[in-house]
């Protein structure tokens, strides 16, 4: 293994940080869910690297897992996505704070 | 070589993040993604992990951005009409495609050696898919039926948030 492994978790770490920031700065719903797809894809290049570099598959099943969670989460949040925007209109994240005390 | 590659991946996938952060239109930030999709997958074959890739191309850029991409003109339909103005673009380049695939379907010989080459390189990463198979149903199955559980959940949880009229009993 030519590449050392801090590479890779550098990539995973600036990744990990653009989905982070994506979801703390956009105001649009579907952005901040393409931001958590960000960070998901960033933990799985991190699995996927150690795996390589332990030599070990136990990771890579992890990966396997993460993309179930990462599935179902994109079904849930589209479809709250969709009953928000029956319920107002719009999906801009400002005008929903119904449970914000 | 191995580094060339790397950063090649690496370079590519740092920039589609922060353009999905950055862009304005979701439907270009959801197409940056999909160029990261695609290059994480490189990334994965080059640290030998063919049968993740393989499933991070099937499931991430396939059905999960084509559901985002899905709902993003879902809801932007109504606040523009350029579904209009698009049509007559979208018909010449569907029947195109269609043309294509059609004329490609006829031409038996190029269509078989495509998939047998397509067959060859699945058993060569049989290495991988293998190792993974093999602790996935043995170590890890508790897990793997928890998953389809979640999966499950999942689905029910999708239709009963998106159904019209939750309050009220269904008419139709």
């Amino acid at each position: 293994m030519t590449v050392p492994l801090s590479y890779y978790l550098v990539l995973s770490g600036i990744v990990f940080l653009t989905g982070v920031i994506g979801v703390l700065l956009r105001r649009n719903i579907i952005i901040i869910l393409l931001s958590v797809e960000l960070m998901l894809n960033a933990t799985n290049i991190n699995f996927v690297a150690f795996s390589q570099y332990f030599h070990d598959v136990a990771g890579q099943v992890f990966v396997f897992f993460a993309l179930t969670v990462a599935a179902a989460e994109v079904a849930v949040g589209l479809a709250i996505i969709i009953a928000l925007y029956r319920a107002k209109s719009t999906i801009n994240i400002d005008e929903f704070q119904l449970l914000k005390w | 070589m191995e580094q060339v590659f790397f950063f090649y991946f690496a370079f590519v996938i740092a920039a589609a993040a922060v353009l999905v952060v950055a862009l304005r239109n979701p439907i270009y930030s959801a197409l940056a993604l999909l160029i990261m999709f695609f290059h994480v997958a490189g990334l994965y074959v080059t640290l030998h992990a063919e049968f993740l890739a393989a499933v991070q191309i099937v499931v991430y850029a396939g059905a999960i951005l084509v559901l985002y991409l899905f709902v993003v003109m879902l809801l932007n339909l109504r606040q523009d009409d350029r579904y209009h103005r698009q049509w007559p673009m979208a018909v010449a380049v569907g029947s195109t495609l269609v043309i294509e695939a059609v004329i490609l379907m006829a031409m038996k010989g190029w269509t078989t050696p495509v998939v047998a080459t397509g067959a060859e390189t699945t058993v060569g990463g049989t290495g991988n898919t293998e190792a993974i198979g093999d602790v996935l149903y043995s170590t890890y199955l508790f897990p793997f039926e928890v998953a389809s559980l979640i999966l499950l959940v999942a689905m029910i949880g999708a239709i009963i948030l998106a159904k019209k009229d939750l309050g009220e009993p269904a008419e139709s």
